[in-house]
């Protein structure tokens, strides 16, 4: 009996090899990245991971969920904006209130949505909890609804497209389409020192492997069985006895939860956060890293982040505005000609040499 | 009286653009169920060729008549292209269209931008000029313009589709693609020519979308995610509930921008189309069809 | 069996992992006197070239702006080169696209600084950009020429601002307005920090003029459908309309003001981002119309026809020349004015003798004040005519220092400036 090549996709996340491959691929990020690059490429990788976490959680919703998550702009802002608007308040001191809001109104108490992320704790739980909420709330309501396919894409990015409008309409209240930026320290830490700089990027590489793993582990359990059949055949599913509703919502909340954290681990890392980050084009580019690297593949769509955020990185380096001529043909092609990304090519290559062989 | 008239009329404007740009990707995403992230930068095609018509005739009044075929073919051609290069690879997988389209757009915009990087100027026919006085609100003639284009473009998109041969068999091939073979139709030519008609509804609306303002690479990005929200809203293969959906989305963000903030207006707007998906996921009228799930 | 195995092996990955993450942090904490200074400066000048880099947006939504800034720095450090550099050295210029993408800027700075080792930079158009910017240029101790008007309220001593601060542009306006015996004035501005901080101040200054607001309206940054707010306008019925609207949404905000059937001489606008770039397309005449700006192609000086002729002869994507264009000019002439001052590239000694180093430029004589690294410039009010050039129809009384935390007005509460001083250091 011959496999499909996602089913044979499928064999492979599930075997130790993949565990092995995460192996590998923590030993580069997180022993030899930093042995072998300076401080600015350093940093920039961590950039990268970032898009990676996200990538990571929209393999699992829309490789083996399904779901273009087109709005993932939304939980990356809930990440980022939490974290920036913890430094913000960090930066200006104990009593103090954001530069932007002084000229407003200097003596103005601190707006009540703002209080709670003075607390390191509840800034960190709230990186996590929020876009639990959030997701499970949206979620719910489309996925019983039974909202799929095109119109949930479109659905998920008018609301990356709405909250970006409604940040920038806020001005007085979030920074607007300024966003949030000049941040000093990390929880305590300088943000100028190198050394922080590495701790951070080494705590982002540290958290990409961890998603990696939790996905593998969906991936290889009965959960990931159900997602991917859901996926193919919703109908038969439900016939069974599931609610893929619930099955589907889970894979969303989980990978609303990885861009959230991608989010604000991107913060002290770049250093800003603005609208532009999470609306429709910022949300397009985030689907693009993974598509490009495969979307049902374990390694596919964070290896596409990285490469994808490397490559506009070195691109943009070297052609002035010529670069963005390269990955417009980059999306065209890799959609036409490998809809399964990067990582089926050694698959494809494989099965020419199996089809050589059949035939001789 | 003057302040609740002129949302309402304003809005009406607003939303009849909405429905230019929307009943284009009614064809190509709601009849073909290509989602085409380009669509917009057909919008800005057309709005050039109201340029380049300004360019060669310079009585606005005439150029701006003769802009309307040019953009129309011009972003039909454009469209055609699309559709012969990347998308007819892609029918099984349409939400990959997105993708491969955005790359599409993104091109497109840097081309723009290269040959013209400030823009270019289209300027108001001076039959435009002046004001209707509707009770007591001074309604500028330019938004009458726009509401008689749409008008236009879709009685005569209801006509094709309903009274000529070629509507019948794009509304055949779009229900049952394999029926509609057996019964000789080409659904090539059939899929190709529904490409060309879609796109270049966006070129009229682009020459609409020229006298509201600027004409530079960044027209398609303002109204393709609203215009791809409204068809969904509406409901996927047919025309009445884009049109209603259209006018609701113009009519309500006019009122909301008056009432609060340009910036909350949009949030509102983009908000409640979402709440109302929730409730209606497949929109305000649907079809039952084989070609969409 | 298998099942159990295989948490096993992950949970010990994941403790691995940790204990590696953790391993790590080992930096110092804020406030300690320890910090380690970041890397050295890498900035090599022995050669006979000296590395400057710049960012503009040449992609996305702000290349309709930034792409002019880019070429005119181009044409300045031919100039330069042409007549002999930078104390002898030629310049050699690093250009980077921002693609109008704050973290970019962000990275493409210390990719210039860090990688290529330009002794300075030149560039950023918005405030974000400028905010993603700032924090670079301080870590590193480099040099930011940031060349366009901003909404003030900022001193860095690793920036310095060649494009006016509000008491070089806005008040002025007011005062102009109040000149012309305006008494009512609405203000339409795009969402943005620009125009928010510029309307606080205007307000501000309006009451101390005995100007009043009739009405305030803000629009997105990239929507330009401006219907329902002038309808507002047109209620209101103010003297005066004061526009800070950024870029293209302008276009909208014209055309519907003249779908409206308002005109120069009913509802005249004020404006701070239309200049001669920006009139011509604006698809609707706006003859008649005026900006505040410090500079105008008009200007009638030596050193302007000079820049105008070497503009028109440069390779260039426009014939006109512009403010934005021009104090993107004077930053590269006074950074060399500067370097020459000093001696040296070296940021500290440059910094040190900044104060009172001038160019003779297109707008005439620009001092750079060594406190707050802004530049005097002369206040100008130009009204738009039929070629879409300004006949300049106000002028300031000589060149007006900069004054971005506004502390010689006393109308601006003491309490928002000692919190914004204090804030920024």
């Amino acid at each position: 009996m011959s496999t499909t090549p996602v089913e044979r996709a499928t064999t492979f996340a599930r075997s130790w090899g993949s565990l092995v491959g995460i192996g590998v691929l923590a030993l580069l990020l997180i022993v030899v990245a930093p042995a072998v690059l300076d401080e600015f490429r350093l940093n920039n990788l961590g950039k990268y991971c970032c898009w990676a976490i996200v990538a990571v959680g929209i393999g699992l919703s829309w490789g083996r969920g399904g779901m273009l998550v087109l709005g993932q702009g939304v939980f990356f802002a809930i990440g980022a904006y939490a974290m920036a608007m913890h430094l913000t308040l960090e930066t200006a001191g104990p009593d103090g209130i954001p530069v932007f809001m002084i000229l407003y109104d200097p003596l103005a108490p601190l707006p009540g949505f703002w209080v709670p992320f003075r607390s390191p704790i509840f800034t960190l739980a709230a990186v996590v909890l929020v876009p639990i909420l959030v997701a499970s709330v949206l979620g719910f309501a489309i996925f019983k609804r039974r909202v799929k396919g095109a119109y949930f894409a479109i659905l998920s990015q008018a609301l990356a497209v709405a909250l970006a409008y409604f940040i920038g309409g806020t001005i007085k209240l979030t920074g607007g389409d300024t966003g949030l930026s000049d941040f000093k320290s990390f929880f305590g830490y300088d943000l100028a020192d190198p050394v922080n700089r590495r701790m951070i990027y080494t705590i982002t590489a540290v958290v990409l492997v961890l998603c990696m793993l939790v996905v593998w582990q969906l991936y290889r359990s009965r959960f990931g069985e159900l997602l991917v059949a859901t996926r193919d055949a919703e109908e038969r599913v439900r016939f069974l006895g599931y609610d893929p509703a619930n099955i589907k919502l889970v894979a969303f909340v989980v990978s609303a939860v990885m861009a959230s954290i991608g989010g604000a681990l991107f913060v002290p890392i770049v250093g800003i956060i603005s609208p532009k980050e999470i609306g429709a084009a910022a949300s397009i580019l985030l689907i693009a890293g993974v598509a490009l690297g495969g979307r049902a593949s374990l390694f596919g769509p964070a290896l596409g982040a990285i490469l994808l955020g490397y490559g506009r990185s070195t691109l943009s380096e070297r052609f002035e505005n010529g670069w963005i001529y390269i990955l417009a043909l980059m999306f065209i092609v890799v959609t036409l000609l490998l809809p399964d990304g990067l990582a089926s090519i050694p698959r494809r290559l494989s099965g020419v040499v199996t089809s050589r062989r059949r035939t001789a | 009286m003057e302040s609740l008239i002129a949302p309402l009329l304003n809005g009406t404007a607003d939303g009849a653009l909405l429905l230019i740009a929307a009943l284009g990707l009614a064809l190509t995403f709601g009849q073909m169920g290509v989602i085409n992230m380009a669509h917009g930068e057909f919008l800005l095609a057309g709005a050039v060729s109201a340029y380049w018509t300004q360019g060669v005739v310079s009585n606005t009044n005439i150029s701006i008549l003769l802009a309307l075929p040019v953009a129309f073919v011009f972003a039909g051609l454009l469209g055609l292209v699309l559709e012969i290069t990347v998308i007819q690879w892609m029918y099984d997988r349409p939400l990959d269209t997105l993708l491969a389209t955005v790359g599409v757009s993104l091109g497109l915009q840097q081309l723009f931008l290269q040959h013209y990087p400030s823009g270019v100027p289209v300027k108001k026919p001076s039959l435009l000029d002046g004001q209707l006085d509707v009770f007591g609100y001074a309604w500028p003639l330019r938004q009458i313009f726009t509401i008689c284009l749409a008008l236009v473009c879709l009685a005569g998109l209801a006509a094709l589709l309903r009274y000529t041969t070629f509507g019948r068999r794009i509304r055949a091939t779009v229900q049952n693609r394999p029926l509609a073979e057996t019964l000789g139709i080409a659904t090539r030519s059939v899929d190709r020519l529904t490409f060309f008609i879609g796109s270049g509804l966006a070129g009229l609306g682009g020459v609409a979308a020229s006298l509201i303002g600027g004409t530079n690479s960044q027209l398609g990005t303002r109204y393709i995610i609203l215009a791809f929200l409204v068809v969904v809203a509406g409901g996927l293969g047919q025309l009445r509930g884009t049109v209603i959906a259209a006018w609701a989305v113009g009519v309500s963000t006019a009122y909301f921008a008056d009432w609060t903030t340009g910036s909350l207006a949009s949030v509102i707007t983009f908000g409640l189309v979402v709440v109302f998906l929730q409730v209606r996921p497949q929109g305000l009228f649907t079809i039952r069809t084989r070609g969409l799930a | 069996m298998t099942r159990t195995r295989s948490r096993v092996a992950a949970a010990s990955v994941i403790a691995l992992a940790a204990a590696i993450g953790l391993s790590a942090c080992g930096g110092s904490k804020a406030g300690d006197d320890t910090t380690s200074t970041s890397s050295e400066s890498c900035v090599d000048t022995s050669g006979d070239t000296v590395k400057l880099g710049l960012i503009n947006s040449l992609t996305g939504a702000m290349a309709i702006s930034e792409t002019t800034v880019s070429s005119v720095l181009h044409m300045a450090a031919d100039e330069i080169n042409a007549d002999g550099g930078i104390m002898g050295k030629q310049i050699e210029l690093v250009q980077e696209d921002g693609a109008t993408d704050w973290p970019t800027f962000a990275e493409k700075t210390e990719k210039l600084i860090t990688k290529d080792c330009v002794a300075a930079i030149f560039g950023g158009w918005t405030s974000s950009s400028r905010k993603a910017m700032k924090p670079v240029a301080e870590k590193y101790n480099s040099l930011l020429f940031y060349p366009v008007q901003y909404e003030g309220l900022e001193a860095s001593k690793n920036i310095y601002y060649t494009g006016a601060t509000t008491n070089q542009q806005i008040l002025p306006a007011m005062e102009f307005l109040k000149s012309k015996g305006v008494k009512t004035l609405f203000l339409a501005g795009s969402d943005y920090v620009f125009p928010r901080t510029a309307n606080a101040i205007i307000k501000l200054y309006a009451e101390e003029l005995g100007i009043e607001i009739v009405g305030e309206e803000y629009v997105p940054l990239d929507k330009d459908d401006w219907t329902t707010q002038v309808s507002k306008i047109v209620d209101a019925k103010p003297d005066f309309i004061f526009n800070t609207i950024n870029g293209s949404s302008n276009v909208g905000f014209i055309k519907a003001y003249t779908d409206a059937g308002l005109t120069a001489e009913t509802t005249p606008i004020i404006s701070v981002s239309i200049a001669e770039e920006e009139a011509p397309n604006m698809g609707a005449d706006v003859t008649g119309q005026y900006a505040a700006w410090n500079y105008f192609q008009s200007v009638q000086s030596p050193a302007n026809e000079k820049f105008i002729a070497d503009w028109v002869a440069y390779d260039g994507p426009s014939d006109v020349t512009s403010d934005p264009m021009e104090a993107a000019y004077d930053s590269m002439y006074l950074y060399k004015a500067m370097v020459e001052k000093a001696g040296s590239f070296d940021v500290d000694k440059i910094n040190a003798v900044s104060d009172g180093v001038s160019f003779d430029a297109p707008e005439g004589t620009v001092v750079i004040d060594g406190e707050n690294h802004h530049i005097s410039k002369p206040g100008l009010i130009g009204q738009i005519n039929a070629d879409n050039q300004f006949d300049i129809v106000w002028e300031s009384d000589g060149p007006i220092e900069p004054d971005p935390f506004l502390e010689g007005y006393s109308w601006f509460p003491e309490a928002t400036r000692d919190a914004l001083v204090a804030a920024a250091g």
